[in-house]
């Protein structure tokens, strides 16, 4: 049994004061903001540009994706052809970006929370996934971590309320089209929204996560009432395996319907077909970490000696195959929008590419090459501060994988990982941390009375 | 070398091999060979074998692969004919890199699976035409057989063998490879 111990809660309420005090700031200090005070801030931009520049922003404005150093060129070919045309309407040019600049800034608060929000949700519900494959298949290894994955599960209601709040209340500093005014100038918006409307985007995310809460509840209570019964009497397990099976068919519908309506349609013109596999396999390696490295944490503390080398091996094996897995997925996608250059299409990849290489590119390297060389001698798989390590730079790269899905839609180039974006990571982090251990608190560690329990404390590689 | 002795000890189960071998290892004999008809979990870890290293063998033919299929791709798309890919003329191997992802990845599949069977068979000293250096075909169908060579030992050697649960246990004169 373990107790939540008094520090850990202290430090997960410091987190999230921490949390709501520094995003609480950045909001209030975005929506100070006006016009006038974007308009100096846009002029010092160009000072430091040079005295050129001014024209060049104004027309990547216009053509919004071309190479920066292109656009520069181009303006100065259009200035010099269009002289009188450019000149006239120089002024409202500048008024309209600095609004569109404005906006970008007093969505960036806005942005950052729905990032962090979705990545701890995301979480919870790769874990749950997860643990619904375990009964699934009836898998052998893995009843000794049921109570873990069971504790990080207990996040998916209140972490998926969360998310679809923030979604309805940020409304189209986020989501474009829940503006009536954009969507009234869309035609192609206009012709998704039947699809796209609030009230019918609120009832599916309730739908979803009743459903997900109710799989888990009842998983839950089946798995505890399993240990309290007698030993020649599985049928618990049963009524969970059958649970477990309906879940994932939900499940796989759900997510990838979840991940257009929460993720893709911040980008509405765009959609790419397997965007909910992608955003699976990110939510998939990313609970599995969080179940490795929580593991890992409670066994340090002597409180799951039933876990063994190879428990934490298998995990790390898991680990490793979805690191790829992510990137294989990620590649297919890239590729086929690289390869046929649809300009309603590439233009998703161009923006990240340019206003975003850092994060973009970085991603490959945290998300792939990092996982691929450190996890992938078999020895290294048995180490915990290895999987430790792997799995921090695992869950950085996947925060950056939300952000990039996200940031580029609400807040363009005017991105930074900075005061909002880390409140938001520390807010999520102390109320994920404080919901995760008070439910591993609730039961014992070990689920005694899964049938596989013998099997998978014998286990070894 | 000449011929030396060996004690050939035969067993018809993988359970009652394994605690043999453990029997044998405890009074600190060396265990030669052992020959079965099927790869018994947990034998290698009992006699003390070394963990393999054709891990490290298959990731260096990985990177061979990876580096052939680049320069291959290189030459054959960029440099030979330039290609012009996807709408895309940049006459670059890395602008044009999404392309060549898919050959790059299945020549180091490719490398790494092909060289490192055949690094196995060799270092198992198999290759065509070989002769077979299994001492008795019983072992390809339900027979498991041990080979412990013999220093003066042999009554003591066979007393442990029969109680370990041998169903055979014979000295043979051994031709040295």
């Amino acid at each position: 049994m373990y107790t939540f111990s008094k520090r850990l809660k202290i430090v997960s309420l410091a987190l999230f004061v921490i949390g709501v005090i520094g995003w609480g700031t950045s909001y209030v200090e975005s929506h100070g903001l006006t016009l006038d005070d974007v308009k100096v801030l846009l002029a010092e931009e160009n000072s430091h540009h040079g005295a050129d520049a001014s024209h060049g922003e104004e027309t990547t404005e216009a053509t919004h994706h071309d190479v920066q150093t292109d656009a520069e060129a181009h303006a100065a070919m259009i200035h010099s052809t269009h002289d009188s045309d450019a000149h006239s309407e120089e002024s409202h040019h500048d008024d309209a970006h600095a609004e569109h600049v404005l906006h970008q800034m007093h969505n960036r608060p806005y942005a950052a929370l729905y990032v962090a929000a979705f990545f701890f949700f995301m979480i919870s519900l790769g874990v749950l996934a997860f643990y619904g494959i375990q009964y699934a298949a009836q898998a052998g290894w893995s009843p000794v971590l049921f109570r873990v994955m069971e504790a990080i599960t207990y996040y998916v209601l209140p972490g998926g309320l969360i998310v679809l709040g923030i979604a309805l209340w940020a409304g189209d500093h986020i989501f474009i089209w829940m503006d009536p005014e954009v969507v009234a100038h869309d035609e192609l918006i206009q012709a998704k929204s039947g699809w796209l409307d609030k009230t019918w985007f609120a009832i599916r995310g309730l739908i979803f996560i009743a459903g997900w809460s109710l799989y888990r509840y009842f998983s839950r209570k089946f798995s505890l009432a399993q240990d309290l019964a007698d030993v020649n009497d599985n049928s618990n397990f049963k009524k969970n395996f059958r649970i477990s099976a309906a879940f994932l068919v939900f499940y796989i519908y759900t997510e990838s319907i979840m991940s257009w309506d929460w993720i893709m349609s911040v980008d509405p013109h765009w959609f790419s077909t397997l965007f909910g596999w992608y955003v699976f396999a990110s939510m998939f390696v990313s609970g599995i970490t969080v179940i490795a490295l929580i593991t890992i944490y409670l066994k340090s503390k002597g409180l799951m000696e039933f876990v063994n080398d190879s428990h934490l091996h298998d995990l790390a094996k898991f680990m490793f195959a979805i690191s790829v897995f992510w990137t294989y997925l990620w590649f297919s996608q890239f590729m086929l929008i690289w390869y046929a250059n649809i300009p309603e299409e590439v233009t998703y990849f161009v923006t990240r590419i340019e206003d975003y290489n850092l994060p973009f590119f970085g991603m490959i390297i945290l998300n792939f090459i990092f996982p691929f060389l450190v996890l992938m001698n078999s020895d290294y798989k048995r180490v915990p501060w290895f999987i430790v390590m792997a799995g921090i730079v695992i869950l950085f790269g996947h925060y950056i994988d939300v952000f990039n899905m996200i940031m580029p839609a609400t807040v363009g180039d005017r991105w930074f990982i900075g005061v909002p974006e880390i409140s938001a990571i520390l807010l999520f982090l102390g109320l994920f941390l404080f919901i995760v251990f008070y439910a591993l608190s609730k039961a014992p560690l070990l689920a005694k009375g899964n049938p596989f329990i013998k099997e998978s404390e014998h286990f070894h590689y | 070398m000449g011929s030396s002795k060996v004690i050939h000890a035969l067993y018809t189960d993988d359970d009652v091999l394994l605690a043999a071998v453990k029997a044998v290892k405890n009074e600190k004999h060396h265990i030669e060979e052992i020959f079965t008809p099927f790869p018994v979990h947990g034998l290698d870890k009992a006699m003390g074998l070394e963990p393999t290293r054709i891990a490290i063998a298959a990731f260096m033919y990985g990177c061979v692969g990876l580096i052939v299929a680049t320069v291959m791709m290189n030459y054959i798309m960029i440099e030979d004919w330039p290609q012009n890919i996807g709408g895309k003329p940049s006459f670059s191997y890395i602008e044009n890199m999404p392309a060549f992802v898919p050959i790059m990845f299945e020549l180091t599949v490719f490398f790494a699976a092909h060289l490192m069977v055949i690094t196995f068979y060799l270092r198992s000293r198999m290759w065509p035409f070989k002769n077979a250096e299994n001492p008795d075909p019983r072992t390809t169908d339900d027979h498991f057989l041990m080979e412990i060579p013999v220093h003066d030992n042999e009554k003591e050697l066979k007393a442990l063998l029969t109680k370990s649960g041998a169903v055979e246990v014979h000295i043979v004169d051994k031709e040295a490879h």
